[in-house]
């Protein structure tokens, strides 16, 4: 490459002004917060709710509907990115909001850090998002996790959470090698890093298939890592226990769109060539997260630990779409198995909100509520609570009219499409067990009478808000076609 | 008449009033949400009327259909009619709501809101799986009712109320997640649709069929229940409230033979035929075997639910010996099986509510407090023996008819229901309504009232009307039965 061709390419930054803002205003709210003398945080707080919704406002306005590259191919804007990201931004807006009360609750977390980490972290996951780069992949990830490790450890006194801090440090960190040493032996296979580009060299059969082979093993464990499947799962049930509350919401949520972002840029975009290699380890992945996350979560009785193991197999679940999208070399099925991915995963990101959420509407200060026995009785403290919290159940169970079994039938029947009748008896084997802890939830709610008979004091509008998000279970569950349909189209335009 | 979506009030009446009357809340307006359900109950009975009167019933194709788009990403359709198989069905479910509703009436006084939208909701649903003519709809509908009878189980039963709701959800959800497979194979094979009517028509290889078959047998014998898949059942039973009992008994142990005549059959005709040794020989059991069984049982709700049992042998039977009178005289004795067995449960629910014990040795003498009463419970008991003259009579004799030109012994083992039903039924209602006043609180038993006295009127003009005129019944079936025979006589291996 001679001086000439070096030309500097100005970017074109409109294309990640979402970005730009989302950085410019977790600064900006960081430097703001020291003048903040109220203990409430209420402007931080405010401001941060503003700032997500500003951001989905620039990325709705900045949609082209095309794929487009900037920052040297380093970034790329589409419709699946734009699309993850909005649910995103939600997603956040719904944890803050289900946090406030409970954060306000506990002196130690109602800093102005707990409100820049999360923008922090959102950052990290929209540059995930729209990554082209497998470094740009790798500063969204760090980005994300230490923001995350931070507020894992926002509860400063309490032992647990410092202990979940410190092993999900470690072992994040041990991830994050594996990712990039996978990262440096596929560039050493292809020469490039960059993910676009990465496909063509391997199209055009110029990589050495034995050390990108090996990088490829590294790059799944890291994924699986970040994804939480088994065997790379060691951390989930610990950081969701010891996490508080309000962490474990947004790490159990907004997160999980992001790796499967990652998921989609690495392994589709990039290394769809290698998708018999990559296919194999995810289904392996995929079988043993169904296996032990259901059969782990029988034995738990702390609600939050259970919805880790319930968390694992969902992403065993999610993880079969991606499995099934090439069959022999054809990839007829791709769009349909990877979309239903999609819907899996937005649909649990949903159902997860809402479940967390209700463990923090029944929190109080000292008060944590997350085990099963808490439940107890609700259903004569809160009829209609009771009833959101079984919807969820239910959802995340797989019965209709939930979301959740629409999002269970569209990966099984991209499963069955693929000619993998084996694996979808499994999967719905799992489903069975998985069917039991649910189940255990709804009769702890039902059947038992009440331990606690205080009644449920949270605001009007998280009320509103968990209605809303149980609803939303319902009626998604009635009316899937918009959402699955928007999976579609979105990865349509953007593979 | 063309215009009334039926069908679509059939289902969401009673839906729709369930969610009013959970919206009375806590029990201060019990009252108020009683007399909502039962207006919600007997307007779900009213709309299902024009049904029958609107029928026609010289053509086997499906009437009253409504079709429109619910999920186009996977060609799933709200498609929704009825032929002369599954409208009896729509019409018993809604009768035997308002039963349901009335049979409640004092005796839930806890939660009593939830308790009678739980059922009107589960009406619904259980008129969408019988109304459904889209395989996934069907699925839907069928799994969602689960959750109602969950919950009632679990919130009103007995003492070990816990442990037959799980047994009962998870029995049933097993079954029926190998259904779904096959459901999503069959849209596959089909090249992407999920109406019933073009799997019935699609042919299939006999080696995938043996295979659907299977999965579809999983799903509906634990339905049914046939033997050896039948344990959740008694269980379910004995701790459900009286509500629950009867439509469990009457509605939803239907639904898996419905299933078959709906799926199994019509769609791989050819492993029907090559197994149909297998499933006889399963229902002989099931009629032999657990009448035996129900013989020693020393609780009434679960001799009752034996009986359920073998009663459904014979449905299974009658369907699988392929000749138009087995198979009507099956799905006569399926709407026979749900006045009785209703009855029978409400019957033992009247003496569970005031003695609280179903067990037979703490009665004896109830005919002396309790004439009236003794009565009903004497026609029903007779009626579930298979006395001629009521319906239990019609759908058995029909059925063994059918079995003795079939094969004598199949017909031969299948009678000896006459008399082992017979003893047991009879032997019950011997030790607790006849001899002398066993204790004093057979003593203090008040007899029925006149709620008590509506219901059993009710049922009981069911089984005897049906026993004694059965062609109302019979007539509207000519036509769907004999097209599903033509149609299952023909192979569909290409």
């Amino acid at each position: 490459m001679t001086l000439a061709e070096m030309q500097f390419v100005p970017p074109d930054l409109r294309l990640a002004s979402a970005e730009i803002f989302m950085l410019a205003m977790a600064c900006l709210i960081l430097i703001v917060d020291l003048f903040v003398k109220d203990k409430r945080r209420t402007v931080t707080y405010v401001l941060t709710q503003l700032t997500l919704v500003g951001a989905t406002v620039v990325t709705i306005l900045m949609t082209t509907g095309q794929i487009v590259y900037t920052f040297s191919g380093m970034y790329v804007g589409d419709l699946m990115g734009d699309l993850l990201k909005v649910f995103l931004y939600i997603t956040v807006m719904v944890v803050l909001f289900y946090s406030r009360g409970y954060v306000l609750d506990r002196p130690q977390m109602a800093r102005g850090e707990y409100y820049t980490l999360t923008l922090f972290a959102t950052l990290g996951m929209m540059v995930m998002i729209s990554a082209n780069h497998f470094l740009t992949i790798y500063i969204g990830i760090e980005l994300l996790s230490l923001s995350l490790y931070a507020m894992v450890a926002l509860n400063r006194d309490s032992v647990s959470a410092t202990e979940a801090a410190m092993k999900y440090f470690v072992l994040g960190a041990l991830a994050s090698g594996l990712l990039l040493y996978g990262m440096s032996m596929i560039y050493g296979a292809t020469g490039t890093l960059e993910i676009s580009g990465l496909a063509e060299r391997l199209f055009s059969g110029q990589a050495n298939r034995t050390i990108l082979g090996f990088g490829l093993v590294f790059l799944v464990s890291g994924i699986a890592f970040k994804l939480g499947v088994v065997p790379f799962h060691m951390w989930i049930p610990d950081v969701y226990h010891g996490a508080p509350t309000a962490v474990t919401l947004f790490i159990a949520s907004a997160p999980k769109l992001a790796a499967f972002a990652i998921v989609m840029r690495l392994l589709v975009n990039g290394l769809l060539v290698a998708s018999q290699d990559w296919q194999l380890m995810l289904l392996i992945l995929s079988v043993l997260s169904m296996a032990v996350g259901n059969f782990a979560a029988i034995a738990q009785t702390n609600l939050k630990r259970m919805l880790a193991y319930s968390a694992i197999s969902h992403m065993g679940f999610m993880l079969l779409g991606m499995v099934t999208g090439v069959v022999g070399g054809d990839a007829r099925y791709a769009l349909n198995a990877y979309s239903s991915s999609m819907f899996y995963i937005l649909t649990y990101v949903l159902t997860s909100a809402g479940t967390f959420g209700m463990i923090m509407l029944l929190a109080r200060a000292g008060f944590e509520s997350d085990e099963i026995s808490d439940f107890a009785g609700l259903n004569k403290r809160s009829p209609w609570f009771a009833a959101m919290m079984m919807m969820m159940m239910f959802s995340l169970a797989g019965i209709p009219f939930f979301v959740g079994f629409f999002a269970k039938f569209s990966v099984l029947q991209a499963v069955v499409a693929a000619g993998y009748l084996w694996l979808a008896i499994a999967a719905v084997f799992f489903s069975l067990v998985g069917a039991y802890y649910y189940l255990r939830v709804v009769k702890v709610m039902y059947f038992d009478p009440p331990v606690h008979t205080s009644r449920i004091e949270a605001p009007m509008d998280v009320k509103i808000l968990m209605s809303a998000n149980g609803l939303a279970v319902a009626l998604l569950g009635v009316f899937p076609q918009t959402l699955m349909s928007l999976c579609a189209l979105s990865l349509l335009r953007s593979l | 008449m063309s215009g009334t979506p039926l069908l679509s009030l059939a289902i969401w009446v009673p839906i729709f009033a369930g969610l009013v009357v959970l919206l009375t809340g806590s029990d201060r307006n019990a009252p108020l949400a009683r007399m909502l359900a039962l207006f919600g109950a007997v307007a779900g009975l009213l709309v299902t009327v024009p049904l029958y009167t609107g029928f026609d019933m010289t053509t086997p194709a499906m009437q009253f259909v409504e079709l429109a788009p619910w999920i186009p990403r996977f060609n799933i359709n709200y498609h929704l009619g009825v032929d002369g198989i599954s409208m009896l069905f729509v019409m018993l479910n809604s009768f035997i709501t308002v039963i349901v509703v009335l049979a409640g009436w004092q005796v839930i006084d806890n939660k009593v809101a939830q308790y009678n939208a739980g059922f009107l909701i589960m009406s619904g649903l259980l008129n969408g799986i019988f109304a459904s003519l889209d395989g996934m709809l069907f699925y839907v509908f069928f799994e969602a009712s689960l959750i109602p009878l969950y919950l009632i189980i679990g919130v009103w039963g007995g003492p070990n109320r816990v442990y037959a709701a799980f047994k009962f959800f998870l029995f049933t959800l097993m079954g029926s997640l190998l259904f779904l497979i096959s459901l999503i194979y069959l849209f596959i094979q089909s090249g992407g649709s999920f109406s019933i009517l073009d799997w019935h028509k699609m042919p299939i290889a006999m080696v995938p069929q043996m295979w659907i078959f299977l999965a579809f047998l999983v799903a509906f014998a634990v339905k049914v229940p046939m033997w050896p898949v039948h344990t959740w059942l008694p269980d379910a039973h004995v701790e459900a409230p009286t509500g629950g009992s009867i439509v469990l008994a009457a509605i939803a142990l239907k639904l898996g033979a419905y299933g078959f005549l709906r799926f199994s059959l019509p769609i791989t005709p050819d492993a029907s035929h090559e197994l149909s040794g297998f499933i006889i020989a399963l229902s002989l059991i099931a009629i032999v075997y657990i009448g035996l069984v129900a013989l020693v049982q020393e609780d009434m709700k679960k001799l009752v639910a034996y009986s359920s049992i073998a009663h459904m042998g014979f449905v299974t039977l009658g369907f699988f010996m392929f000749s138009a009178l087995g198979m009507e005289g099956a799905l006569v004795q399926m709407v026979s099986h749900g006045f009785i067995a209703g009855a029978m449960f409400y019957c033992i629910g009247v003496m569970y509510d005031r003695v609280h014990s179903r067990l037979i040795v703490d009665y004896g003498g109830v005919v002396n407090t309790m004439p009236k009463f003794a009565a009903f419970f004497m026609l029903f008991a007779m009626a579930n023996a298979g006395l001629p003259a009521t319906s239990g009579f019609v759908g058995e004799f029909m059925v063994i008819l059918a079995a003795v030109k079939f094969n004598f012994w199949v017909a031969f083992a299948a009678a000896s229901t006459m008399i082992v039903g017979a003893a047991y039924t009879l032997w019950m209602y011997k030790r607790v309504v006849f001899g002398a006043v066993a204790n004093h609180h057979v003593a203090e038993l008040t007899d029925i009232n006149m709620r008590e006295f509506l219901v059993l009127t009710l049922l009981a003009l069911g089984a005897l009307g049906m026993g004694l005129y059965p062609q109302p019944f019979t007539e509207v079936m000519h036509s769907s039965v004999n097209e599903l025979l033509r149609h299952i006589a023909v192979s569909k291996i290409l």
